[in-house]
């Protein structure tokens, strides 16, 4: 009854249940946290804005050079010469390679915005980060709702919640046809609380009456 | 002589009982820890309710060692959204966020793009050969809850199985010489 092996058990099983206890109410806290954000974004210039006629080869060895960009000293990257004569390159072991070629085009556009934002609110004692994005969100004929991701950051504190941005879209803005002339989009800022334990919360603010411009450019 | 054999007998017999009590409640303990886990499946409508982190690619917010409570619902997909998803031809589920959304009119099809956030390019690397976009039936769930550290707990028995053989066998040992 009193052995060491009993009391070790009891304290163990204790403490895990009061650590689990106080995760809960952590989690719980965050409800009664209201927050106010308030955001504003504007867009300053198109900067170009054209229909990419190309190959799905080309596309991505564009995408891949960006994503590769090999200007990052990243160990691990290998270049090798298969047999058919794709060019891969291999990540430890994982090659990766660009596809054959397939007729493809696609439509995109590269803006700069201006984004200012105040997410103090957000935080609680219980945040760890918070991730901002901000999506273009249009419709097209063949699609009720599009969404594309053009902005995203890491807010890690407090202190860096308030902010003033003037960025390019980090993310390309490229519809699955050719439906971007002249469309209206709307931008919507999304906001996700990532706390230390516990239940994550999203939201968004949505900011309608942007346009793109009525030829390519 | 005749009252050995009896009080042998009877020794026998309380050890044989004690055992088969021993065995069931080993058995109600396994049992209800299976019912506990299918009913968290049928309540967050995921096939794996919990899942741990095992790679760095959305750090800062989630580390290796993390647990993601996952739930699924009928919800359309949207940017921003955790997902957890499986490729065809990968056996472990990949944890990143949806990035890009296109839905389809008449019939509400999704086919979205995944990035994790400390990855620098999509997820399209990642995908089967020649698949662009995720659909629906590749998504196991969404990320809702998160706890902290505790998932180092599988990953060191996935990673060194040794340790979960002494884990078992002394459990088995305490099961089988404690008295109740």
């Amino acid at each position: 009854m009193h052995s060491f092996g009993f009391r070790a058990n009891a304290v163990l099983t204790f403490g895990i249940t009061i650590l689990a206890f106080i995760c809960a109410m952590a989690s719980v806290s965050d409800n009664f946290n209201s927050p106010r954000p308030s955001a504003e974004i504007q867009i300053l210039n198109i900067n170009w804005f054209q229909k990419q006629h190309g190959n799905d080869e080309e596309i991505l060895s564009l995408k891949l050079a960006v994503s590769l960009d090999l200007n990052v000293d990243v160990g691990g990257w290998h270049e090798v010469n298969m047999p058919d004569r794709r060019l891969c390159k291999v990540w430890d072991v994982v090659p990766i390679c660009l596809f054959s070629p397939i007729d493809v085009t696609a439509v995109m556009a590269s803006l700069t915005m201006n984004i200012t934002a105040d997410l103090q609110s957000l935080f609680t004692w219980n945040t760890k980060q918070v991730f901002v994005f901000i999506a273009a969100e249009y419709e097209t004929p063949k699609n009720a709702l599009n969404q594309v991701s053009l902005w995203d950051a890491i807010i890690p504190a407090k202190e860096h919640a308030k902010f003033w941005v003037q960025t390019a879209n980090k993310y390309r803005f490229v519809d699955q046809g050719n439906n971007l002339r002249g469309k209206h989009f709307n931008l919507t800022l999304h906001w996700h609380v990532m706390p230390k334990t516990g239940k994550m919360f999203a939201n968004k603010l949505v900011i309608p009456g942007y346009r793109l411009p009525e030829e390519y450019r | 002589m005749g009252w050995m054999g009896d009080t042998v007998d009877s020794i026998k017999s309380i050890q044989i009982r004690q055992l088969l009590a021993q065995g069931v409640s080993l058995g109600m303990i396994v049992t209800s820890a299976l019912i506990i886990w299918k009913a968290l499946m049928c309540f967050t409508g995921s096939e794996s309710p919990v899942v741990v982190v095992l790679s760095g690619s959305m750090e800062p917010g989630f580390k290796r060692g993390d647990i993601l409570f996952l739930h699924m619902s009928n919800d359309p997909i949207r940017t921003g959204e955790i997902v957890v998803f499986n490729v065809d031809g990968r056996e472990i589920p990949i944890v990143h966020r949806v990035i890009k959304v296109h839905e389809r009119q008449e019939t509400g099809d999704v086919e979205v793009l995944t990035k994790g956030d400390n990855n620098y390019g999509d997820d399209r690397l990642l995908y089967a050969q020649g698949q662009l976009w995720l659909q629906r039936h590749h998504i196991m769930g969404r990320a809702v809850g998160f706890l902290p550290y505790v998932g180092w707990v599988t990953i060191i028995m996935t990673e060194k199985p040794i340790i979960k053989y002494i884990l078992i066998g002394a459990l088995g040992l305490l099961v089988i010489t404690s008295k109740d």
